[in-house]
């Protein structure tokens, strides 16, 4: 905001009360109540206005409180955001950054743990992103902000809180690009956002056991950056999703048919994909804990898929 | 000091403020906008007669000042259906004016008074009543409709409009032609099966040109799709009309959006869109977008009778308002949506009176009279920019043609209903008649005009219909500002079988 006048941010209580996860606190005192907007109640509303603001000009980020939220805007997202710029012939851009916590958190519910990237994948016209250290998150959303076209940046709950030591200059990480967390040999794990730390934690229990993990965060959702995970798969021949989705058409299972369709040869054994079960996050504490793939489910599938 | 005209609507709103029912204060948003109110602030001096006595200037956010100003007490009066002065007070206009009443030394009532008949609420204070009573879900009488020429094209008695030189009119009045030529002959090349679809604006002809004619070309339009005169108007040819409805590849849109969903940056016309209403939130975007670089320019946002019944609807209207944005909605009321006649789309007195529910002035005019539209937009326009507010107009007009050519209104509604509204109750022969009364037009160069704008879009038609398609590759590019590798693999593949299987793809698309 304060390299490009253009920038704005725009969404429900963003201002004075500095965001649901104090993402944009401090912004309205330092940049006015015109360039961080506190909206009305209507998602579709001011992702609508966005649009609308982003076609003459400026760059407007959109908060969602709750990335769950943003389902009241998929009309907006999927019928204008995703299409204006095609369907003018290229006339109206529309480079707006769409972002939110989503995920599963801690007991918020159903409508509160929404994983909105398995919903929103197919919209031709935008990019996701997921960020998932604070390193990442800085970058990407640099690089999402400074892109002309529409970005959905998927945040997650329960990271916000993470502490990391990061350059204080400038930095820009490429959207399209997938993060090597830790090279290996024997398998290629591929996740993303919280997950990321799951995965992490199941390999230091299989580095203990002998095992050799390659993780990948994937970091772009879509387009996916089949050249690292292709590379990877060439080298380790088995493959690992573990995700937060839901496990019918999420994001895993369009990574499974990609992963399939173009390193067919290279899979030694048919790709595991380990997702959230298809049912709503319940309340429950225990219960919640189990529609999210633990460290243990991870340890166990590798073990299964390096027989 | 420039003020403008406030009108309280009952004392009992500020029952501890003995303030005068016609009080003066101003909204001020940046210093480019006075020297366009000194002309209302002499009008203004001249009808109260009257020097403005005490005044305060207040700043209440940060691009804003509000100034109050009391009058004497035996001031006369304008008359209260005074249209040149009819605002309402914002909430937050009446927060701050109870907050600073005692600058003006007003004297309170006494204090048993203050807290037996108001009471404090967010939002500010209400007076109470001990009965229970209910506002009416209607009025006796609804909002009268500004209307400036009769049916015969006479101006009525008083009827107050801007004046329009020959030059203006006359371009409308062709406009308005040249519309009415291109729907019919471009509906003729649809059911001919030369392009796939249309819609007219058959009966509207006067909502779109003169509406038109009365913004500036840098005002932005946010189309719902029955408002191709507006491009007509700002110069887009029969020939980009044609083009966009053939798909060619001359087509500014390169052939991806169906026909009637033109889109010209340089004309400052937003790509129609296809779902209702979706583009009056976004017309609060672009609003916003231009006063954060102040722009002398609004957005302009259309919609039909239908499309007020869409979420969209309430929220755009309720941010313009909460944003203080200047957007100028104008809702073309032409009794259908599709086969939904009004009745079955909401209860309300027409549209106008939503306007009031969101803090929004709003106005009902003439749709089919061209100098009304054309003198209330006019008005409306000034208003939105200089006040940096939205505007809410509902033009009362009747669709003549069919919804689309994919639909038969006869199937729902009366013939004799059509015919009526085609023939006596066309806009183009009321305003017709006043132009050639004006000596401005004869019957004679009317047969001309219509003779050659149906040369032309005939001949447009032919062009186009034998242009070239745009080619492939335009079907992978701008869906990003650059073609990523999947779609770069997609087009690939795409050619890869078409030049396996060439005799099963159309041949005229060029590759």
């Amino acid at each position: 905001m304060d390299r490009d006048p253009r920038v704005c941010v725009m969404g429900e209580d963003v201002g004075h009360y500095g965001g649901s996860y104090k993402v944009t606190k401090g912004l309205a005192t330092k940049f006015g109540d015109l360039r961080v907007l506190d909206t009305p109640i209507a998602e579709n509303s001011f992702t609508g206005m966005a649009i609308g603001a982003a076609m003459t000009g400026l760059r407007p980020i959109v908060e969602g409180m709750n990335m769950g939220f943003l389902l009241l805007a998929f009309n907006q997202i999927s019928n204008n955001c995703g299409m204006l710029h095609y369907t003018s012939g290229g006339q109206f851009k529309i480079p707006v950054v769409i972002r939110g916590p989503g995920g599963v958190g801690r007991q918020l519910g159903a409508e509160h743990s929404q994983r909105l990237e398995s919903y929103f994948q197919s919209i031709p016209g935008i990019q996701m992103v997921a960020c998932s250290t604070p390193y990442n998150a800085k970058g990407l959303m640099k690089a999402a902000i400074r892109s002309e076209n529409p970005v959905i940046l998927f945040e997650h709950v329960l990271l916000y809180n993470l502490k990391e030591r990061i350059p204080d200059e400038e930095y820009v990480l490429n959207l399209e690009e997938a993060e090597m967390v830790r090279p290996g040999e024997h398998v290629t794990i591929l996740t993303y956002s919280r997950m990321r730390y799951h995965v992490m934690q199941a390999a230091k229990t299989l580095v203990n056991k002998g095992y050799d993990p390659e993780v990948i965060d994937i970091r772009s959702l879509k387009p996916f950056d089949l050249y690292t995970i292709g590379n990877s798969v060439k080298k380790t021949h088995r493959v690992l999703i573990v995700e937060e989705c839901m496990r019918t058409g999420g994001i895993g299972a369009s990574l499974t048919a990609s992963i399939n369709e173009n390193f067919h040869d290279y899979l030694d054994a048919p790709i595991v994909c380990l997702s959230s079960q298809d049912v709503p996050t319940p309340y429950a504490g225990v219960l919640e804990e189990w529609t999210v793939v633990q460290p243990a489910q991870i340890v166990a599938a590798v073990e299964q898929l390096c027989q | 000091m420039h003020l403008l005209v406030f009108k309280i609507c009952c004392s009992s709103v500020f029952p501890s403020l003995k303030i005068h029912p016609l009080s003066l204060f101003f909204l001020n948003s940046e210093q480019q906008t006075i020297p366009t109110l000194i002309s209302n602030m002499n009008l203004l001096a001249n009808i109260l007669k009257q020097p403005i006595r005490k005044s305060v200037l207040i700043h209440h956010r940060s691009c804003r000042l509000t100034l109050f100003a009391k009058l004497p007490e035996s001031l006369q009066l304008p008359a209260v259906n005074d249209t040149l002065f009819c605002f309402s007070l914002s909430t937050t206009a009446h927060t701050l004016l109870s907050q600073h009443a005692p600058l003006f030394d007003l004297q309170e009532q006494d204090a048993h008074n203050v807290n037996v008949q108001s009471i404090d609420f967010p939002g500010g204070r209400v007076t109470f009543t001990p009965q229970i009573k209910f506002i009416s879900e209607s009025t006796d009488k609804r909002v009268p409709c500004y209307r400036v020429l009769d049916d015969d094209g006479y101006p009525f008695a008083g009827s107050r409009s801007e004046q329009v030189d020959k030059e203006t009119a006359l371009k409308m009045y062709k406009s308005m032609v040249t519309l009415q030529i291109m729907d019919h002959i471009f509906y003729e090349a649809q059911r001919q099966g030369r392009i796939s679809f249309y819609m007219t604006s058959m009966g509207e002809e006067a909502i779109n040109i003169a509406t038109a004619a009365a913004l500036s070309p840098d005002d932005i339009i946010l189309p719902q799709y029955r408002e191709p005169g507006i491009l007509l108007w700002r110069g887009f040819t029969i020939e980009e009309f044609a083009n966009q409805l053939f798909g060619t590849k001359n087509d500014a849109g390169k052939g991806r959006q169906m026909p009637v969903h033109y889109g010209s940056k340089k004309h400052n016309f937003v790509t129609v869109s296809s779902p209702i209403a979706t583009q009056l939130p976004q017309a609060a975007g672009i609003a916003y977008s231009l006063k954060m670089d102040n722009k002398e320019a609004c957005a302009v946002a259309f919609t039909g009778d239908g499309g007020t019944s869409e979420g969209d609807f309430h929220a755009g209207l309720n941010f313009a308002a909460v944003m203080e944005a200047p957007v100028l909605f104008i809702c073309r009321n032409n009794g259908w949506a599709i086969s939904t006649p009004i009745s079955d789309q909401f209860r309300s007195d027409g549209v106008v009176v939503k306007g009031q529910a969101y803090g929004i002035r709003s106005i009902r005019i003439d749709g089919n009279d061209t100098l009304a539209v054309y003198s209330a937009i006019r008005a409306a326009r000034e208003m939105v920019i200089r006040e940096q507010k939205p505007i809410l107009v509902e033009a009362l007009t009747y669709r003549v043609g069919h919804h689309s050519t994919s639909d038969d209104s006869t199937k729902y509604r009366p013939l004799n209903e059509i015919e009526y509204w085609k023939t006596a109750r066309n806009p183009l022969g009321r305003y017709r008649k006043w132009v050639q009364r004006n000596g401005w037009w004869t019957d004679e160069e009317e047969t001309e005009l219509r003779g050659s704008i149906r040369k032309q879009v005939m001949n447009a038609i032919q062009v186009a219909d034998k242009t070239e398609k745009p080619s492939l590759k335009e079907l992978f590019t701008d869906v990003y500002d650059r073609l990523p590798l999947n779609l770069h693999e997609q087009e690939k593949s795409l050619r890869e079988t078409i030049k396996r299987h060439e005799q099963d793809f159309p041949a005229d698309v060029p590759l």
